[in-house]
This record gives C-alpha cells, structure tokens and sequence, in this order.
C-alpha cells in the first residue's frame, strides 16, 4: 500500500508540472495581459505598458515565471490576481466549494437515477420499458448541454417564473445547474449500467442465487450490481474529469461562481496567476478522485484486494 | 416406505419446453423417487440442461414457455405443478425443497461474496436464523463436505479456492436446507479425474445420508454407470429410452443409445494389446446403427528411425508475484527437468491434471512460451540456436491442434481460406488454381468435401470445425502435430470419429503426434507411449501396456483408479483419493525436488519416492 501511494505521488507531481507548464507556455502566446489591462483607457504610451509588465513580473524569462508559480504552489500562495489584485488563494477558496457542490450533486443524481432504470433495461431487455429508456437516453446524449441550459431558463425562469435564472442564493438556484449536468451524465450511465448489468447477469452465479430461492432484487441489487462495480466506478471516475471540463460552460451559462467561470474570465483578461491556479487545482482534483476509484476498487472486489 | 415407493416425489409428464419458436424439449415423462438417482444422459443439444432449468423454473428467466405437459412435486404443502406454479411460489421451493449444482464451480459462487456469507444467506432466507446461527450451521455444512479448516473458509473468497473446493462448497450450499431433491447438472465435468471421484464420492455418501433424491445430469457415460439408479437418454429434445441402469448398459434397446455406448472410450478396453486399435465406428444410418472401417492395428511407430522431436531436461517457469520495487518472489515451476523423443509416426500422451504442466511443454516446443533451460531438438537440431529460415521450417513442420476448434478459426474468413492460408505463409504452392485444390483435397482427406471450402466456421458444428483445423494442420505437410486437448469438447460419438481419423492420417503420412490429455480412456486407444506427469516432472514414462497394465507409480495409480468407468457392474475402489493436487507455485529459492527415475522394464522409467 505504501508502495502504491509513493507511485500515486510522482505520478501526481508529474502530472501536475506537464499541466501547468503547457498552460502557462500556451496562454502566453494568446496576448498581452497588459494591452488588456489598458484596453478603453485612451492614452498609454509604450513605457505605461512596459512599467505595468515589470510590475506583473513579465518582463522576466518565462522560465522563472514558472519557477516563481511552482515556488509558491508549495506554499499555496498564487500570487495576485492580475484584474483586480485579490489573492488568487482567496478566489479559488470561494469558487471551489461552489464548483464541488455542482459536480458531485450532479453526479450523485445521476448515479441514482442511471442505476434503477439501467438495471430496467437490462432486465427486460427488447421489451418497450428496454427501448423507452433507450430512446429517452439517446435524446438525452443529443442535448448540446449549453442548449439545453438554455431551455430550461427559458422555461422555467424566464416563462413560468419558477426558479432564479442565474446566479448562487439559496436551493432554487442550484436545480437548473445540477439537473442540466445531470441529464447528460444520466443519460450515458444509463447505457453503461444497462450493458454491464446485461453481462454480469449471463454470470452463473446469477442462476446459481436464483437457484436458492432469492428474490429478483436481492439479485439484481446484491448479486449482481456488485458485480459491475468495478466498471462503473471506473467510467464514474474517467466521467468526473468529463463533468470538470463541461461545467465551464454550465456555470457560464447560470453565471455560477465557481471555477469554470472563474477560469472562464481569467482566459478573457489573460490572467496568468488566476488560470494556472484553476488548472492546478482542477488537475489535483481529478488525479485524487482517480486515486479513490483505486481505492475503490479494493473494497468492492476482493480478488483485487488481495493482489 | 411403502408410501414413497408407490408415489414419485416428481412426475414429469409430456413436458414440452419451448423458446421462441424452437421446441427445445418435446414430449418428456420421468418421475423420480426419494433416495433414488435418475440420470439424464444426452449430447449437446439433447435439451437436458433446459429439463433441469424448467423443474427449477429458472428456463423462464431465459425465455423459457412450456407448451404441453406438467411436472408435479410433492412439497411440504402438498402437490403442486411445478409448470404453473407462481415465481413466488417457486422462490419458497428453489433452495429449500429442489437444490441444484451446476457445471462451472469456477463461475457458480459470486467472487464478491464470502463463502460463509453465500451459504448463510440460503439458511437466513428459507430456515429464518439469524446472521450468527446461519453461520454456524455454514460451519458445519462445509465440515459435512469433507472441507478442512471449515471455520476459517467461512470468511474467505470464492478466487481462494480451487476448483474442486468450490464445487464442495456449492454442495454444501445447495444441501444447506436439506432439500428433498437435487438436482446435479454436469457437476463434475470441469473437475480434475482425481477430483471427480472425491465429488461423486460425497454426493453419494449425503444422499444417503439425507435420503434425498438426485436427478443427475451427463453427458459422460462413465459417470453414469458409477451413480444412476435409473437412466433417461435423451437425444435431440426427445426422451428415447430409460431404464435401470445395468439395463441400459447391458441392452440398449435404441439405435441411439446403441452408438452412444459403443463410442465411449472404456478404461481398460485395450488390455493385452501392444498397439493402439482403430475399431468400427458405429453410426447412426436411418435409426439403425451401422459400422463403418474395420480395425487395424496402428503398428506406425518407427523406433528405428532417429527421433522426431527430443526434449532434454526442460525447465519452463515463469514469474509471477512481485514486491513492490519489481523484484520476482514467486513463480509458476511448470515444467521441471522434463526429457522425452517422439518417433516418426508415434503418437506420445502426455498425461496429467491441472497445474502438471502438460499444456506447457506443447506451447514451449511451439515456441510459444520460451524455456528457462534445457533443450528442444527438432530433427536432431536445437530449436533455440535455429536462424529465421530454419524457425520458419519449424513452424511448418510442427502443427498445433487445439481444445476449442471455434476460437482457433478466424470467424470472419471462410474455411477455405484458413485451410489455404498456411499454404501461402510457407510458400508451399504458389498457384492459386492449385492451392484451390490441395485445399478441397485436404477437405477430402478430413471428410468434408470441397463445397466446405466456401463457407464460414460458423456453419460447421463442433465435429466438422476440429476436422477444419486437423485439415489446417496438415496443409503445411507436418512431421508433428500437437493435439492440445484436440478432444475434451466434443460430444463422445464425435470424439470417437475424430480418435479415428487422427490414426487414419498417422498410418497415411507417418505423422508424429504429441497428444496432450487429461482423458484416460481416450490415450489409453490412441497412443503408443505415455508419459504421465504431475507438477511438473513426468513420473512415469512407457509403453501404452506398461502404463495402463503395470502402473508402478503411485500417482499413475490413483489417475487411473479415479476414472468413471462405463460399467455398472465393475466394483468401485476409491480408497487412495483423498486430498487435492498441490500448487506449482512456489516462493523464490524453495526449489522443488527433482525425482530421480529408474528404469523398471525396457523403456519403462519410473520416478523413485521421496
């Protein structure tokens, strides 16, 4: 075990330098964060800009702008923000539970909802209940999922006044958001519930707990979803890191203030410190869950525990 | 007494089964008593599975629909249908008035579950007890199964377990509520031989014990005669003959059960012969059985030449556990210090159980696997100093033949061109018109004819798929094949057929053939020598006669005392099974024992005890 979190660790740290340096060197040949900074103010001359890039510490080789970000990642300091100067630390402690919150209710709904109705389809299998989940998931794979954010607000906040159209205050603000990432989530888990559970109920053991009398959900539930644990919780974690990168759009959309939108306005304004933080944190994110689903897998099947 | 005598405990009567379209089981009738053992013999396709899934009422799971006919069981509230009873109803019968064991011990226990926990949930769903007193009756469940350390198995996985535990403990979960009735489908077929005996032994001893009657399902004639009290045959979804089991040994009244007994391969049917035999072979032809060939004494083996294949001292390991900074701490000691020749036109069994290492030596002289030392002389020259050109002739020369005929044909290319296709690699005829007739004629040669050619091996049965790939192996003019369990999956009275074409060809070509079997009765009528192996080493090597007839080492004996003989009059001595085959897997340094051998008779070397 301590073997396999020292790999785990290099493997972070790795992970973690490719990442940062790739968006670090990338978003530097996107444009000057200082033209934009100026950008509507009239009259700056050629030294204003060159003064604001020595202020920024810009005017150093790009490898000890890097050096610089890795030094303080340690300490968890970013630096400033470049629009506005907060601590980078402070935007990315308000966004994170935000962001957090989102992904894993999204995710939690869509696990919940998947798995009864995959286990539907497998079990009646070509009959309607089978070819009704399947066409309401396959619509559901089709919504574009700005698009269908966008309908919803139309509907229900915009006709039928129902929910806030944007924005975090309170439990109404959080159904349009969750629910629009949780149809698409739902919609593929369906499908993968459904074609485990189709394998996993060929298994002999399947007949074998029939075969002692068990009812069909200490089956379907205890036998056999067991059973396609170890599928799932690997697609649930590789879709985690699918969920992180579509929530900018989502959180756009609601105007939610989390990281996607928190990215999504460093990019605009090319602030460096502010987007290198977001990626690091959204890359440690994903390597822990990813850590967790190996975890996991221990714990569900003890062939693996064992090895 | 009297009472159960006069009223079966289950009465099938015209019991038709139906999926989809296809009538799977027309027409049945059987009845069973309590203490009694019906088997229900057939083939592939004879609908006896599907019998035993509709008592079960689990056929409906898979689609199942019974079209005629009842099946009436005498529960503890009285008579009931077993064909229209409720799925609630059946829930209260499954488990805890009709059990059942299937085939497959490897995949019949959920690998997520403990074993304590599979078998006290059957006690907690149909006795009521709770968690603690379930386990404790577990406990003692699995100490009635013959199984040391029953204790501490409550609390381990099904993967811990080798295969003959396993199907122990399915015993003792299927028994756990005492059932009235078992029902046994093909529980022992994917068993070691040795293994076999021990689970046939037990079943036996509980049936007594408990009085319960067992419907046991075969396809193994063997088995049958050493259990049934009474026999069903069943050929193609019909029931065509039943019987008393001496009855049906002794006279077999259809054509089918006829061909059926004739094609089993009977241990000790050789005796006092010192070549293996092609017998007949009995058909089926209209309903009545024929015979087709005569014998001829498969006299091929040429002793005089200089051997074909040598392998001298092989060792074959590989690397299995490993710490955490990739250093090797245990390994798999498959092969150890093996040597033996294959002669022109000989065919040399290499016997043995799982973990012996048989399938091993195929696949290194194959160059499959790669040897940790010795050596392999193919025609005198070592296999691993050959270059490129050299390794080419090699896997001309040498063919393969394996267990399943279906994975080893490419599904999406015609017979045609897998059969031309070794053919082209070794540019062995480089015309297309006449690659076209070699092929139809080696189509000839297997017994298909050259309209085969054509179609894809999803057309062909089992029987004519291995024949395709014998007609493979022997596009390529082979010195030597290697028949990898070539028939442990197919029906006997295919296997039968296949055994002969193997000879047929050996006597036509001189082929060589290193036959690799756990089938006693099988080697027993084809090969010329035998090595018998068990982890690892050959423990004795000898002719045919010597091996079978004056077995000297004590694992050869007990092999051969373990095999179900078809012969319901032959007295059964299972004293010396007991136990299960060790691991070959071994901690880095804790070097096995070699055995050191001693030639009793000419030819005839056996591994001294240690």
């Amino acid at each position: 075990m301590a073997g396999f979190l020292i790999k785990r660790l290099l493997q972070a740290v790795f992970v973690v330098i490719v990442v940062t340096l790739t968006v670090a060197f990338a978003i530097r040949l996107t444009g000057d964060p200082a033209l934009m900074l100026t950008q509507g103010s009239g009259s700056v001359t050629e030294d204003d800009l060159v003064r604001i890039r020595e202020a920024l510490g810009l005017n150093q080789p790009f490898l000890v702008q890097y050096l610089n970000f890795l030094k303080g990642l340690f300490t968890l300091d970013f630096g400033r923000s470049f629009l506005g100067g907060t601590q980078v630390s402070t935007l990315i402690a308000k966004a994170l539970p935000a962001t957090l919150l989102l992904a894993f209710s999204s995710l939690i709904v869509s696990i919940v909802i998947s798995i009864p109705l995959g286990i539907k389809a497998a079990t009646s299998r070509g009959k309607w209940p089978d070819q009704l989940i399947r066409i309401l998931s396959l619509v559901g794979l089709s919504f574009p999922n700005f698009w269908l954010a966008l309908m919803l607000v139309l509907l229900f906040a915009i006709n039928l006044r129902w929910l806030p159209p944007s924005g975090m205050s309170g439990f109404e603000s959080f159904i349009m958001p969750a629910v629009t990432m949780g149809i698409i989530l739902t919609a593929t888990n369906i499908r993968l519930v459904r074609t485990t559970m189709l394998e996993t109920l060929n298994a002999q053991y399947i007949m074998v707990a029939r075969a002692k009398g068990l009812s069909e959900n200490v089956v379907l539930y205890k036998h056999a979803l067991r059973n396609c644990a170890i599928p799932l919780i690997t697609y649930f974690g590789l879709q985690f890191g699918a969920l992180l990168g579509g929530i900018v759009v989502v959180e756009r959309v609601f105007n939610w203030p989390g990281l996607g939108t928190l990215a999504f306005d460093a990019v605009g304004g090319r602030d460096y410190p502010v987007l290198q933080a977001v990626i690091t944190v959204l890359s440690l994110l994903i390597i822990g869950v990813n850590l967790l689903v190996d975890i996991a897998y221990g714990l569900v099947d003890p062939r693996i525990r064992t090895e | 007494m009297t009472d159960t005598v006069s009223a079966p405990l289950l009465a099938v009567d015209d019991l038709s089964v139906e999926f989809g379209s296809s009538r799977v089981v027309e027409n049945l009738s059987f009845s069973v008593r309590a203490g009694r053992t019906l088997a229900i013999v057939g083939e592939s396709g004879s609908g006896k599975s599907v019998t035993s899934l509709s008592i079960m009422r689990l056929a409906d799971m898979m689609g199942g629909r019974f079209a005629t006919g009842q099946a009436l069981f005498e529960s503890r509230k009285g008579r009931i249908d077993l064909t229209t009873a409720t799925q609630k109803t059946m829930r209260g019968i499954r488990g805890k008035e009709i059990a059942m064991i299937f085939q497959e011990p490897m995949t019949s226990l959920n690998p997520v579950f403990t074993i304590g926990n599979q078998i006290a949930e059957v006690l907690m769903l149909h006795e009521g007890m709770t968690k603690a007193a379930a386990l404790g009756e577990a406990e003692r469940l699995l100490a009635m199964v013959r199984l040391p350390d029953a204790a501490e198995l409550l609390g381990r996985y099904p993967h811990q377990l080798s295969g003959g535990m396993r199907q122990r403990v399915m015993i003792a979960m299927a028994l756990a509520c005492r059932p009235k009735l078992l029902i046994a489908d093909e529980p022992t077929t994917a068993l070691d031989v040795t293994i076999q005996a021990q689970i046939l032994t037990i079943i036996r001893e509980l049936q007594s014990e408990l009085g319960m009657a067992v419907i046991f399902i075969t396809h193994d004639m063997g088995v049958v005669a050493e259990m049934a009290d009474d026999v069903v045959v069943m050929w193609k979804g019909r029931k065509i003959e039943e019987g008393p089991v001496a009855e049906i040994f002794a006279n077999p009244r259809h054509p089918y059960t006829q061909t059926l007994l004739a094609a089993v391969p009977k241990l000790g049917s050789m005796k006092g012969q010192d070549f293996p035999k092609r017998l007949p072979l009995t058909i089926m032809d209209d309903e009545t059985p024929r015979l087709v060939g005569g014998e001829h004494l498969q006299d091929t083996a040429r002793y005089g030449a200089s051997p074909v294949l040598s392998v001298r001292d092989l060792v074959t390991r590989f690397d299995i556990k490993k710490g955490i900074f990739g250093g090797v701490t245990h390994r798999v000691h498959a092969v150890e210090k093996v040597s033996f020749d294959i002669y022109p036109g000989e065919t040399l069994a290499l016997v043995g159980e799982s973990g012996s290492g048989k399938s091993t030596i195929g696949r290194t002289i194959q160059q499959l696997q790669h040897e940790t030392s010795g050596a392999i002389l193919f025609d005198g020259r070592p296999v691993s100093s050959m270059n490129g050109i050299e390794r080419q002739r090699l896997k001309q020369e040498i063919q393969y033949i394996f267990q399943d005929p279906f994975a080893s044909l490419d599904p999406r290319k015609t017979v045609g061109f897998s059969i031309a296709e070794p053919i082209r690699t070794h540019g062995l005829i480089h015309d297309g018109k006449a690659i076209q007739k070699r092929v139809d004629a080696l189509l000839e040669r297997v017994g298909l004819t050259s309209a085969h050619a054509r179609r894809y091996p999803h057309e062909f049965s089992g029987g004519q798929r291995q024949r395709v790939c014998i007609a493979r192996a022997l596009a390529s003019n082979p010195k030597l094949i290697i028949a990898d369990e070539a028939l442990s999956a197919l029906d006997v009275s295919i296997q039968a057929s296949i055994l002969n074409l193997f000879m047929e060809l050996q006597e036509q070509q001189g082929l060589a053939y290193l036959f690799i079997s756990h089938d006693m009765a099988v080697v027993e009528k084809m090969s010329h020598r035998v090595a018998v192996l068990y982890l690892g080493q050959v423990v004795e090597i000898g002719t045919r006669r010597q091996i079978f007839e004056t077995p000297m080492h004590s694992y050869t004996q007990r092999l051969l005392s373990a095999v179900p003989v078809a012969d319901p009059s032959r007295a059964r001595d299972r004293s010396m099974l007991e136990g299960e085959i060790p691991s070959p897997v071994r901690r880095v340094g804790d070097e096995p024992v070699i055995f050191s051998r001693t030639e009793i008779a000419p030819g005839h070397f056996v591994a001294d005890a240690t």
